[in-house]
């Protein structure tokens, strides 16, 4: 069990990584997605894999897991979702204004010019 | 228990859906409940840093769950210094954005304006580290809005860079953050600097890869070298009164590495040691250098500034670097002249822009109101290059009066001494191309088809620049006093046991009983 959670934060944060290291927009996006999913499951983990126990803590009850990180784990689900939806929504803005997708900046002298039709 | 720690982000939490709703088509009323929230929050802020200005520290829980189980907003000196001087910036660039028509030129202006600031408030009032996570994404979300806000290819793929850094950066944070979790059982401010003390010395592998962790999460948001690289083409893409209120977001970053390395982890921490003097210092020389050499290098104006910006974030963290009491003090009276000076040089970049085909550092026919533009460029350039009199200077002194003791002390002096001097070629040279040259250059032979003479820049930008750099000079003036209330911010920050006190032992739902540890 600890493996298998282990390993697939592994391989997620891996995969993340490297996709974060693409140029154009949409690898990256998925790269970053990837890496959210991988702290999703690596917060879940944070409480410590217990099986088959209650989350809540009472008198009579000495074995218990934590709920806590689910509590994180959730608030971090929606903000990573709406982050995801608002990138890529700018992401398709500059795609379609700029007709390219590459994140970084790139040379162009006649930047001044295209700053100015910007206004 | 008052409720007023929490007004300063209710109410602009409440605003922005307000504007967006009842106001959305009227660009008068939003001006006016815009101004009147961020009026009040100045009053608001003005009054809780009155009120800690004693020593005292305010504590909020909310819904009055004790500390460790309920987020709790902590006042202390530090935090309603910086809420106090966002909330005067705001005000500053809100009345720019106003005069210079900005909020027109796109929709929902003052409600993502609002939203801004109720992540950034709520950024320093918070006590709990996972609360502050919740903020930054706040501010991130709003910044993200208001970064493109009317729009533009260019302007988009800036954007594009600067969300994409930041989630990265936001995860880098969950993954810090689930760290410190999963090696404490606690994500509360206070209590977490309480455990970490408890941790083995066998142990200390994980908290220091948290500790790391947080570190660099926070290195981006203060655009340290080699994280630097998303903040000069997004702010001198962005908007510019926002590019103007993002001089604070960058400042947000230094304030939660002196939060977090003076209470949760500090100096004398067995289990985190040598990551102070190790890798704090040297980074923070470096952004100095590779900042300053970006104002030497830069060939746009508003690039210029940007650099200058990554340079004064060298510069406090260089003093937060040294993990003193003389060096805290001096990086927050510091933060606070950079803040205003990084301000007014947008809002003057954008004054120079309204008349003048593009921002290349290229000589360029006179622009409109050239000489009053050129008269607070002028101030504003002496106070962030560091030239006395006005308060670059004596902030640059005071951290290296602080360096003075340390061993560090010649590498500080010799690179902040010469990188202030390449700082003022910088300015020097953008200065004169921009405003003396213009005169060399003859008026384009006037072409009646078409109007390309923008007029003056109205009166209230002038008032709105001219106050931000009054503002300087006050901080100049007022120096020792300033100073004398920033040492006692450090003392108090060296000193957090009132602070965990405050925090942990105030009765709420859930104080007795039940504080057995969770694991």
């Amino acid at each position: 069990m600890e493996f298998l959670i282990a390993s697939a934060i592994g391989v997620l944060t891996a995969a993340g990584i490297y996709l974060l290291l693409r140029l154009r927009t949409f690898p990256v996006i998925l790269g970053i997605s990837l890496l959210t999913y991988a702290v999703n499951v690596f917060l879940f983990t944070t409480g410590r894999v217990v099986i088959g126990a209650p989350p809540v803590l009472r008198d009579d009850i000495d074995f218990y897991t934590d709920p806590l990180p689910q509590a994180l784990v959730l608030t971090a689900i929606v903000i990573s979702f709406g982050m995801t939806a608002v990138v890529v929504m700018i992401g398709l803005g500059a795609f379609l204004g700029s007709d390219d997708d590459h994140v970084d900046d790139q040379v162009t002298p006649s930047n001044d010019g295209e700053k100015e039709g910007a206004k | 228990m008052t409720h007023w720690l929490i007004a300063p982000i209710l109410l602009p939490a409440m605003m922005a859906p307000f504007i967006v709703l009842a106001a959305r088509y009227h660009i008068g009323i939003q001006r006016v409940f815009s101004i009147a929230g961020v009026l009040t929050l100045v009053l608001l802020s003005a009054g809780l840093a009155w009120a800690t200005s004693d020593g005292t520290i305010l504590l909020y829980q909310l819904g009055d769950w004790a500390a460790p189980f309920g987020i709790v907003l902590v006042g202390d000196r530090l935090s309603t210094l910086m809420i106090l001087l966002t909330s005067v910036l705001a005000l500053f660039v809100l009345v720019y954005a106003i005069s210079a028509r900005w909020d027109e030129r796109g929709r929902h202006f003052h409600a993502l304006f609002q939203f801004q600031l109720m992540g950034i408030l709520g950024a320093f009032l918070t006590g709990d580290l996972f609360n502050l996570f919740v903020f930054f994404e706040v501010l991130l979300i709003a910044s993200y809005g208001l970064m493109i806000h009317s729009g533009g290819t260019q302007r988009l793929r800036a954007g594009v860079q600067y969300v994409l850094f930041n989630l990265i950066g936001s995860t880098l944070f969950l993954f810090a953050l689930g760290a410190l979790y999963a090696e404490t059982g606690t994500l509360n401010m206070a209590d977490l600097a309480e455990r970490v003390t408890l941790i083995g010395p066998d142990e200390t592998a994980g908290i220091r890869i948290a500790a790391v962790l947080l570190l660099l999460v926070f290195a981006i948001k203060a655009a340290l070298v080699p994280l630097h690289f998303w903040l000069p083409s997004s702010y001198a893409e962005a908007p510019a009164p926002v590019a103007a209120l993002f001089a604070i977001m960058t400042k947000v970053g230094a304030y939660a590495i002196i939060r977090v390395y003076t209470m949760i982890f500090p100096t004398d921490l067995e289990a985190t040691s040598g990551l102070h003097d190790v890798w704090l210092l040297p980074v923070a020389l470096l952004t100095l250098i590779v900042g300053t050499v970006g104002v030497l290098a830069a060939k746009q104006f508003d690039r210029l500034i940007t650099f200058a910006i990554i340079g004064s974030m060298g510069m406090v963290v260089v003093a937060v670097g040294l993990f003193s009491q003389e060096g805290i003090a001096a990086a927050l009276y510091y933060i606070v002249h950079s803040t205003l000076a990084a301000a007014a040089l947008f809002l003057i970049v954008d004054l120079v822009r309204a008349s003048r085909s593009d921002l290349a550092l290229e000589a360029r026919p006179p622009i409109n109101g050239a000489i009053p533009i050129a008269g607070l460029f002028f101030l504003a350039a002496i106070a962030m290059a560091g030239l006395p009199p006005l308060s670059g200077f004596l902030g640059k002194l005071l951290v290296l009066q602080a360096a003075f003791p340390t061993q560090s002390m010649i590498w500080v002096w010799a690179i902040v001494l010469v990188t202030s001097l390449i700082s003022v070629v910088g300015f020097a040279r953008a200065g004169s191309t921009i405003f003396w040259k213009a005169k060399a250059i003859p008026l384009p032979p006037a072409d009646p088809d078409v109007p390309t003479q923008a007029t003056e820049p109205a009166t209230m930008s002038y008032v709105a620049v001219g106050s931000l750099v009054v503002l300087l000079a006050l901080h100049t003036v007022l120096a020792g006093p300033i100073h004398g209330y920033t040492t006692q911010i450090a003392a108090q920050l060296f000193n957090p046991a009132p602070y965990i006190t405050t925090v942990l032992e105030t009765p709420g739902k859930l104080s007795d009983g039940a504080k057995e540890e969770d694991h």
